[in-house]
């Protein structure tokens, strides 16, 4: 086993995850102390530039046409190869789209333990410790893998981007499996329709969540992103419901957002809209349940009626 | 087929008719053909006839006195004659949005010389509807809460007793409390979970306390009664539902069952009997008006004010309790009362019986204003500075039409909170 | 077509969670189990990939604390045709690996096309247990799936990524799904059916009883997360709270 600490990072789109920077920072941190080194991982085809630009101790970067998209099975094939010969003490993988359909896989694979929902880690002593995000936030679970090797995934936003970012050399290689034979094929990848207004462009947000009740309801807070001069954005159950296009949907599985302004109605703050939302300048939350995780994240706060508030801001901008 | 040439062609004359024996040809034999006085069909309606429940709807003759007393027809074009109508001519009403406009305020019922009852024929359809899938995705989101949560808001169960930490009076849960009571307090959905529906459990807290009640409340053994969702249609929901509260209200030993609200005086009184229930239940107006001698003297606090009563579907024309609420408002000193042109039996309907509550969006698709707007506005005709109210589904529906009408200044009130402002000022 | 669901009964998030007098673990005494609501998507996308396709919908799950019946009771009303549940001497707490191990070997015996299970549950401390299925089953996995079909032995399954990014892809049966949503809302079975079902309905159950590999992760400490700094509470009822955040806006010059 060696004290290195692996990390898989991703691409979308032919652009490096802000999540892999934010893995690699912390990773070298914590391989400074246990005297290993940080290694980033990148799977692609035709990438050796994004792959060059982490602030890693060394990367390791697999070119395979198989591996231009991501494709779970031949990512998978591959990672789990290159952990079984440089043996790394940890493994990191994003708590995404693609790291998910790895993380476990691994686990059961090369019998390595996995904390999941991961936002901080550290090293005490030659333990690692883990902290869980589980029960969708609500609960923080501080876990310690048995063994000599374990696998987390990490949530976004968790570390610094910038401690990951910079230069290295990188070791490409060609892939250590094959990757012929694949039940997996991966046929496009269909961009979200435009036409819409971009909410990443906007100044300021006025998001609705489940709260809002009812799609008539988001008619309230469209009228006061208009006195505000806002756009309305809004979190994954609204879109879901579609009362707003997809176009619109803040966090995980939608857009991040930093705007000067993000005002919000009735959104309790999962962490997978937290993860699209946090680095707005000035969060104000209206939401009844003040026990409500987003009150840890706004800054400021009112368990006011949403509806009366923003009647009332509506009367008072007219 | 064209029904106007068939009338033409039919007409005509036999050459010689001779009928026991007499001649009676010549022209005035002319006959007519048999003629089709049908010219729809009567399986749509037989189709609502034939479910157990849906009996009546077959006995509509079509007098339409039903319609001008039909709330939803002063905002819209509905009512039991219509749907009757619709039936006959092609609609089916099992698949039809028109399902979904009824109430069941029962105010078609009282003129109803045929004694079609759409309290019995709604549920019965909807059932069916239900069955097939086809449910509006607002009420199948309030049954889910409903089934997943015991409560049609989709709060946790074990929060149903939350409120009571707010109170400043001692609330006994019976879990806990250990002992038997005087009056087990049914306090519902809406006063567990909904903000404004709490303020009115608060109030009572403190006004049973005042009266030195020996009470107590399930808590989180308490589901909802599950009333509204049978005439939605979700029958097998009610039950599961019932057999939990009867089992939790069988656990006890109490005297006197009093619900806050008029939907579960009707499930305890005339639904759980159906499923082994033995015990009556009061409206909290009811309850209190037995002790309004005692109460009276406590009432020291005048509340200055126009008030109008709105009479819950439940408590008046279903349960014929109409004077236990007004004697309560008139109790209270400096408050005026006045009567809405719709009042006591002829009341007019909030919109949120029987599934309306969780139909808001789907309903405004077919009437032109909401239920509880229209009814806002009459109280606001009549003068009224304050709408009183007793029923937990009319709250927040009154407070919000007061909003989108422009009438904010029209307060609306439980008759609860009113009771407890003049008790402490 | 033989289409199963691999489904996990899960703390309800809907009431607050409590923590055990150790504080190493929830308590689980003071928790109400529900269905993990991605398995109901996963239990929706499957129904409706046999009414396309054809097949028959064999439903399986732990039951952690012997009341899954009422889950599978509605699974079957919605339209799957076997319900299955895992039974032993269980207590709560079973931890994903475990989970994905026990489902895994009763899978095997259903000589499986395609295996749906919901992306993700809350209380995935070690892990999801779709690519865990995968692994164990040694088929293919894809999650955060949104969309399937399944034509000629071949799923077309549509994968979400962040900024509204649909990834397309084809794999070939037999394979494990991570269901995000379904392609529709989940249909609403009836409680009516459901007991109706639940008076007929045979569950067939599959016993264990092993100390197999887990986690292999030590909880040493659980606790609501502490927050790093709290947003600062408004005053007042709704009007003055109104006025204070339009002041807010101002103040920083965005109004």
């Amino acid at each position: 086993m060696s004290n290195d600490i692996f990390v898989v990072t991703e691409c979308l789109d032919g652009k490096v995850s802000d999540i892999s920077y934010e893995m690699v920072g912390k990773a070298k941190e914590l391989a400074a102390a246990s005297g290993g080194q940080a290694v980033a991982v990148m799977l692609g085809s035709d990438m050796a530039e994004q792959a060059g630009t982490f602030a890693s101790d060394a990367t390791i970067y697999v070119d395979d046409p198989a591996l231009a998209h991501f494709n779970p099975e031949a990512y998978g094939k591959v990672v789990e190869a290159l952990a079984a010969a440089r043996s790394p003490r940890l493994t990191m993988f994003g708590s995404t789209s693609m790291g998910m359909d790895m993380a476990a896989w691994l686990s059961v694979k090369a019998e390595r333990p996995l904390i999941a929902y991961v936002n901080s880690l550290s090293a005490e002593g030659d333990e690692l410790v883990a902290t869980s995000q589980v029960y969708a936030g609500k609960m923080a679970a501080e876990c310690v893998p048995e063994g000599e090797s374990a696998i987390v995934t990490v949530l976004a936003g968790a570390f610094s981007v910038e401690a990951g970012q910079g230069g290295m050399a990188v070791e490409q290689i060609a892939a250590p499996v094959p990757l012929d034979g694949l039940k997996t094929r991966f046929v496009e990848m269909i961009m979200p329709a435009a036409g819409d207004i971009d909410i990443t462009a906007q100044e300021k947000l006025v998001a609705v969540g489940r709260g809002i009740g009812s799609e008539d309801n988001v008619e309230l807070a469209e009228e006061l992103a208009e006195a505000l001069d806002a756009a309305v954005a809004a979190s994954r159950p609204i879109t879901d419901a579609g009362w707003l296009p997809k176009t619109r949907q803040v966090g995980k599985s939608g857009l991040a957002v930093k705007p000067k302004l993000y005002l919000m109605l009735g959104i309790s703050g999962a962490p997978e809209h937290l993860e699209g939302m946090k680095d707005s300048s000035l969060i104000i939350a209206i939401n009844t349940d003040e026990n409500a995780p987003i009150f840890d994240v706004a800054h400021y706060g009112t368990t006011e009626d949403l509806f009366d508030v923003a009647e009332a801001m509506l009367e008072l901008l007219e | 087929m064209d029904a106007g040439l068939d009338k033409v062609d039919a007409i005509f004359e036999k050459e010689t008719a001779i009928i026991d024996g007499v001649d009676i040809s010549g022209p005035w034999n002319r006959m007519f053909k048999e003629r089709v006085i049908w010219e729809y069909t009567p399986e749509l309606i037989d189709k609502v006839a034939d479910l157990p429940g849906g009996e009546s709807f077959a006995w509509c003759y079509q007098c339409a006195k039903c319609i001008p007393v039909c709330p939803v027809d002063m905002v819209g074009n509905y009512g039991p004659r219509k749907l009757y109508r619709m039936a006959q001519t092609g609609t089916d009403l099992h698949k039809s949005e028109e399902l979904w406009l009824c109430t069941t305020c029962a105010n078609c019922l009282r003129v109803c010389k045929k004694v079609v009852d759409m309290v019995q024929i709604m549920p019965a359809v909807r059932e069916q509807a239900v069955l097939d899938g086809n449910v509006p995705e607002e009420l199948q989101k309030a049954f889910e809460d409903t089934a997943k949560f015991g409560n049609p808001l989709g709060q946790g169960q074990r929060k149903r007793a939350a409120w009571t930490k707010k109170s400043d009076v001692p609330v006994p849960i019976m879990k806990k409390h250990g002992q038997p009571v005087d009056v087990l307090w049914y306090v519902g959905s809406y006063p567990s979970y909904h903000p404004r529906g709490i303020d009115a459990a608060l109030a009572a807290a403190r006004i049973f306390n005042a009266l030195g009640i020996d009470f107590g409340i399930l808590g989180p053994e308490e589901k909802d009664d599950g009333d509204t969702q049978r005439l939605a249609g979700e029958s097998g929901l009610f039950e599961m539902l019932a057999e939990h509260n009867i089992a939790m209200f069988n656990k006890y030993e109490w005297n006197t069952l009093v619900v806050t609200g008029p939907h579960e005086l009707n499930a305890f009184k005339k639904e759980y009997p159906k499923l082994g229930f033995d015990r009556s239940a009061l409206h909290y107006t009811q309850f209190l008006v037995q002790h309004l001698d005692q109460l009276k003297p406590m009432l020291k606090h005048e509340i200055k004010a126009t008030v109008t009563f709105h009479d819950p579907c439940y408590l008046g024309r279903h349960h014929g309790e109409y004077d236990a609420p007004r004697e309560l408002l008139r109790a209270i000193p400096g408050l005026e009362l006045v009567e809405m042109g719709r009042c006591r039996e002829n009341g007019y309907c909030c919109g949120g019986g029987g599934g309306g509550m969780w139909l808001d969006s789907f309903t405004q698709n077919h009437t032109t204003m909401r239920l509880s707007e229209r009814r806002v506005l009459e109280a606001v005709a009549y003068g009224a500075e304050i709408l009183a109210v007793c029923c937990p589904f009319e709250v927040s529906r009154f407070e919000d039409a007061a909003k989108s009408t422009g009438n904010d200044q029209l307060k609306v009130l439980d008759i609860l909170e009113l009771l407890d402002q003049s008790m402490r000022g | 077509m033989n289409i199963v669901v691999a489904i996990k009964h899960i703390p309800s998030l809907a009431d607050e969670l409590e923590v055990n007098d150790e504080g190493t673990n929830l308590d689980y005494d003071m928790v109400d189990f529900v269905l993990n609501e991605f398995d109901e998507q996963a239990i929706e996308q499957a129904v409706l990939v046999k009414e396309a396709s054809g097949g028959a919908v064999t439903v399986v799950g732990v039951d952690v604390i012997e009341e899954l019946d009422g889950v599978l009771h509605t699974a079957l009303a919605k339209g799957a045709d076997k319900a299955v549940k895992i039974v032993g001497d269980l207590e709560p707490g079973i931890d994903s690996h475990t989970h994905a191990r026990w489902l895994a070997d009763a899978i095997k015996e259903m000589d499986a096309d395609i295996i749906l299970t919901g992306v993700q549950a809350a209380d995935d401390l070690d892990g999801q247990i779709g690519p865990m299925l995968a692994a164990h089953l040694d088929m293919p996995y894809l999650g955060v799936v949104t969309g399937v079909e399944v034509a000629h032995r071949v799923a077309t399954l549509y994968k979400e990524y962040a900024g509204g990014m649909m990834g397309k892809y084809a794999v070939s049966l037999p394979l494990v799904v991570g269901v995000q949503a379904a392609t529709k809302p989940p249909r609403y079975a009836p409680i009516s059916k459901i007991r109706q079902i639940a008076k007929t309905a045979v569950i067939e159950e599959i016993e264990v009883d092993d100390d197999g590999p887990g986690a292999a992760v030590m909880l040493r400490k659980m606790s609501p997360p502490v927050s790093t700094g709290h947003a600062n509470m408004l005053p007042g009822d709704a009007e003055a709270v109104a006025e204070k955040i339009i002041a807010i806006i101002k103040e920083r010059g965005l109004l």
